[in-house]
């Protein structure tokens, strides 16, 4: 729902062509259509999958956004949204379901728990926070965010799109993209990250 | 006879399809963007299109509603900001998940503890939104926000501090009306109490 | 009953003061529980938990057992020393045990001789220690008991690292054990089935659904054993999402345990809410005031109905109708969780009962909200969600006749809710043993004798319909007056002593076992979830069905992970 147009305002136009033509970059036209049909991925974790369902759901409607559907398959979408506390036991699977996923691959903080493990943080079987495994594009405080407040981080994650380009973007470039499955043993073990792996701010802005 | 059950089910959602357009068309002008229309479509004859359409509208939110605590103070005459909170330390200590930490101030020529705090933090990443510092605190100086639209892109500000917790009283008045009103009867109250007494 | 008298030697009352039930020597556990079973109609176990009383250095676990028919339960426990804790099981006379006992296994590390499946239920094979011990630490420990002293007066920001996992001190290096592969959870499937097929037939097939599934309702997986499309066994995983809710309620202060009562079942935060306040308030001797009484009856009621709506919707979902009943579903709901939300200031962590009473009044506003939305709205629309979905032909042909659980199997399974009203049990709380006061009102407890997923639906319907009558009556008699016992305290004076409190939750009998040694923190809390236990009887539901009936035998019994894993 940017109000921002296919047209870059930059490039004069005569006034009796606009709204007729547009003239732009061709970031600016891969940036609009990769950020008004990002599919997010049908993974609930806890209590705010709730809330996420209810962003789907007829009153905040997230496909006004272009976000029609809610992929199942980590194949075909193109945002992780962590909704909930992330334990130990379900980590593994959480990167891996990551690493399956296309580039390019968004993840979403969604509440206190998937941003810094939450009121559970202190638990034994409770990882504190996302961004300890996987990259994080959006982070969104609340304990659960209201679907309004879901919308909006959604929203901010739009214009982290909006700020990328084609040439700089990581993901047509060779490099390690994958992120080590951790383990579970006596507790979970991490593998350390790739020292060259990109960090969030560096993705391709 | 069979699929008699199917029909009148594709019956009532074509009713909810052919509603849609007529609501809108009964509504037209008002329906939308208005506060009005968003009253009405979270009224009990909510008909038709249930979407409200954000950011464009919003949900009103009503007064208890709460996310994360914010330190209220007062303007003095002078300019300076006065703080209601004690240091007390009771909404530290009936935090569930330990999200705030406090540091009492102490009198910089004897050392003792005054009732000012010199830190006040609070993690938004535990915080539960309870709201049960803003219920025990016993000087009416921690209250909930309302504020949600709070996405950022890292977390490095997500431990709030003293500068950011605080905000003006008229704020805490705007934003919960009934509460304030209450709040300063009460205050009045025991103001005239502790007059008759002495 | 007088056990005491009928086992001499061996059952004694428990004479601790705040304590009740019977000690019995663990050798005469299975007999005692023959007798209780086949002898005096205790037909039903509800609960199964241990406790660590680390300073007499014994487990004792406590079984919590009631007749079907109604009237107080009875209380046996059992000891343990901690060194070698070994108890036999109980999985042949309450077949309901069993996940339960695993849980203990799990958590506390008391080993039940008997068990046909003893393994790790909420955390993996080859985790270190058994986490609810006492004096177990976990990698962010930071103290025994909350408020922990570092908030304040000098808030020290001194916690663990702040980004970074720590292994627990006996953790191996790595390198020096096997990751958890699930051998034991698929050698486990293939026993019970008989072993592998002889020759000249079909290989059996393993299949796991989730626990990243559209159909699973959160993080759960199933592993199934499949003869082509037939179920032969399954297992139900769980602990994706186990967030160590008791550990952390026993190290919490007693208010502080409410706010995490709502992330139990998140989807009914005000019924978890009113079966802790009931046993905190037990223990205290405290009972609210008579507005507080019928204003958590219409919250409770309103959370079910809310509850059973989205249950509903998305069975359907399950069932392939993908959306269009979930999402006239959940418009009811947003409307109800408006009135959460004016009342108690969020759409679902409501944190609004406490001791003694509810943390605000309700204005009348609100009150004529919920009367116009309970009198006016509700009724058509539940009679609307009826009228496309009961008669519809593919909802019963894919629900009618699947998921067979009888009559017998869900008592034995210890199922509880609307999976055992559907078996033709009408055990409910609200009626067998009346809390609050729910004995004040008409109304009906729903039952049906399908014994199937398409009666699960049903008894949601109806309960739909009588939690809207009960409502009704309670607006009408809603009485004025205070909503709180005495001031509200943030540190309320708990006397020791043990409490069961059980309310009849929207998906079962919600129970909190709550142990006090008088300080400000509970020494055990546990949480008898009825999510957990209705999966106990899952396999025998899917056992000889189709692979695709799983998802809506899952859907009917209707988990919500937060309870099942906590």
């Amino acid at each position: 729902m940017t109000e921002e147009t296919l047209h870059d305002p930059q490039i004069p136009l005569p006034d009796n062509l606009l709204g007729r033509i547009a003239v732009t970059s061709i970031d600016r036209i891969y940036n609009w259509g990769r950020r008004n049909s990002v599919w997010p991925m049908m993974f609930g974790l806890a209590c705010c999958a709730i809330e996420m369902i209810c962003t789907q759901a007829s009153r905040f409607d997230k496909s006004r956004f272009g976000m029609e559907i809610m992929r199942p398959s980590p194949r075909q979408s193109d945002l992780l949204i962590i909704a909930g506390t992330v334990t130990k036991k379900m980590t593994p699977t959480i990167v891996r379901l990551y690493d399956q996923m296309a580039e390019p691959k968004y993840v979403i903080a969604m509440g206190a728990c998937a941003s810094g493990g939450g009121p559970f943080r202190e638990g034994y079987n409770v990882v504190p926070g996302i961004d300890q495994v996987l990259p994080v594009d959006v982070y969104i405080p609340g304990c659960p965010p209201t679907p309004q407040a879901l919308l909006n981080g959604l929203m901010e994650l739009q214009k982290v799109i909006s700020s990328q380009s084609w040439r700089t973007s990581p993901w047509y470039r060779r490099g390690p993209r994958e992120i080590p499955v951790p383990q579970l043993g006596p507790d979970l073990v991490v593998e350390p990250r790739p020292q060259n792996f990109p960090k969030t701010k560096e993705r391709g802005t | 006879m069979f699929g008699l059950g199917i029909l009148k089910g594709l019956g009532i959602t074509l009713r909810h399809f052919v509603e849609s357009y007529w609501e809108d068309l009964r509504g037209w002008g008002r329906r939308y963007f208005t506060p009005e229309g968003i009253a009405r479509r979270r009224s009990r004859d909510t008909r038709g299109i249930f979407t409200i359409q954000y950011p464009e509208e919003k949900l009103p939110v009503p007064e208890a509603f709460r996310v994360i605590p914010f330190l209220v103070y007062a303007d003095e005459a002078d300019g300076t900001r006065k703080l209601r909170c004690t240091a007390c330390g009771i909404c530290a200590r009936v935090c569930p998940p330990q999200c705030i930490w406090i540091v009492r101030a102490s009198d910089s020529a004897t050392g003792k503890p005054v009732a000012h705090p010199a830190e006040f933090a609070v993690d938004i990443d535990r915080c539960m939104n309870c709201g049960y510092c803003a219920e025990y605190c016993p000087f009416d100086a921690i209250r909930m926000d309302r504020e949600y639209e709070l996405a950022s892109r890292n977390r490095s500000g997500h431990v709030y501090n003293l500068e950011k917790l605080l905000k003006p009283a008229a704020y805490h008045a705007a934003i919960h009306p009934a509460a304030f009103a209450r709040e300063e009867a009460e205050r009045a109250q025991r103001q005239a109490r502790r007059t008759g007494d002495a | 009953m007088n056990l005491g008298e009928r086992f001499p030697q061996g059952v004694v009352r428990d004479e601790r003061p705040g304590y009740s039930g019977w000690i019995v020597d663990s050798s005469l556990l299975p007999n005692v529980a023959q007798t209780l079973r086949r002898e005096e109609g205790f037909d039903y176990l509800s609960s199964v938990t241990g406790v660590d009383y680390l300073p007499e250095d014994l487990f004792e676990t406590v079984y919590h057992v009631y007749r079907t028919g109604g009237g107080p339960g009875e209380i046996i426990k059992v000891r343990t020393p901690r060194g070698r804790p070994v108890l036999p099981s109980l999985t042949s006379i309450y077949p309901g045990a069993e996940f339960q006992e695993r849980e203990i296994w799990d958590l506390f590390g008391i080993q039940f001789d008997g068990h046909p499946d003893l393994r790790r239920i909420l955390l993996w094979e080859g985790f270190s220690g058994h986490p609810l011990r006492k004096d177990w630490r976990e990698p962010m420990y930071e103290e025994e008991t909350k408020p922990f002293g570092a908030r304040w007066p000098e808030g020290r920001r001194n916690g663990p690292p702040d980004r970074a996992f720590t292994r627990p001190a006996d953790a191996l290096a790595p390198g020096g054990w096997e990751a958890d592969d699930d051998r034991a959870l698929y050698a486990a499937l293939e026993n019970e089935a008989g072993g592998r097929p002889e020759a000249l037939q079909t290989e059996f097939l393993m299949v796991n659904l989730g626990p990243q599934h559209p159909s699973t309702h959160g993080v759960f997986r199933v592993a199934a054993l499949l003869d082509g499309e037939t179920v032969v066994n399954l297992k139900p995983v769980m602990g994706y999402l186990h967030r160590c809710h008791e550990k952390i309620g026993e190290r919490n202060t007693f208010p502080g345990n409410i706010p995490f009562t709502d992330r139990l079942d998140y989807l009914t935060s005000l019924s978890n809410n009113f079966g802790y306040v009931l046993a905190v308030e037990t223990l205290m001797g405290i009972r609210p005031p008579e507005r507080a009484e019928y204003l958590r009856v219409i919250l409770a009621e309103l959370t079910r109905i809310v509850s059973h709506l989205w249950s509903i919707g998305f069975l359907l979902n399950d069932l392939g109708a993908f959306f269009t009943p979930a999402l006239y579903a959940i418009e009811e709901r947003e409307l109800v969780v408006d009135i959460f939300e004016a009342v108690t200031g969020s759409r679902m962590m409501c944190n609004f009962f406490r001791f003694g009473g509810l943390a605000r009044d309700i204005d009348a506003g609100t009150v004529e909200a919920i009367r116009a939305l309970v009198e006016e709205r509700l009724p058509g629309k539940v009679d609307q969600l009826d009228a496309y979905l009961t008669g519809n032909e593919i909802v019963q042909a894919r629900c009618a006749g699947v998921g067979i659980l009888p009559r017998e199997k869900a008592l034995a399974y210890s199922a509880a809710g609307p999976v055992l009203r559907a078996s033709g049990v009408p055990y409910d709380v609200r009626k067998a043993e009346p809390y609050s006061v729910y004995d004040r009102f008409e109304w009906d407890v729903a039952c049906r004798g399908g014994c199937d997923v398409y009666d699960r639906y049903l008894v949601r319907m109806d309960e739909i319909r009588q939690s809207i009558r009960i409502i009704r009556q309670a607006l009408r008699a809603l009485p004025a007056g205070p909503v709180q016992t005495g001031k509200p305290q943030f540190q309320p004076r708990v006397p020791p002593g043990e409490a069961y409190g059980r309310v009849e939750g929207p998906k079962g009998e919600l129970g909190f076992y709550v142990v006090s040694t008088g300080r400000p923190n509970p020494w055990r809390y546990h949480v008898r979830a009825p999510s957990f236990i209705n999966l106990t009887g899952m396999a025998e539901m899917c056992r000889g069905g189709k692979v695709a009936d799983v998802v809506a035998v899952l859907g009917s019994i209707d988990i919500i992970l937060g309870e099942t894993d906590r």
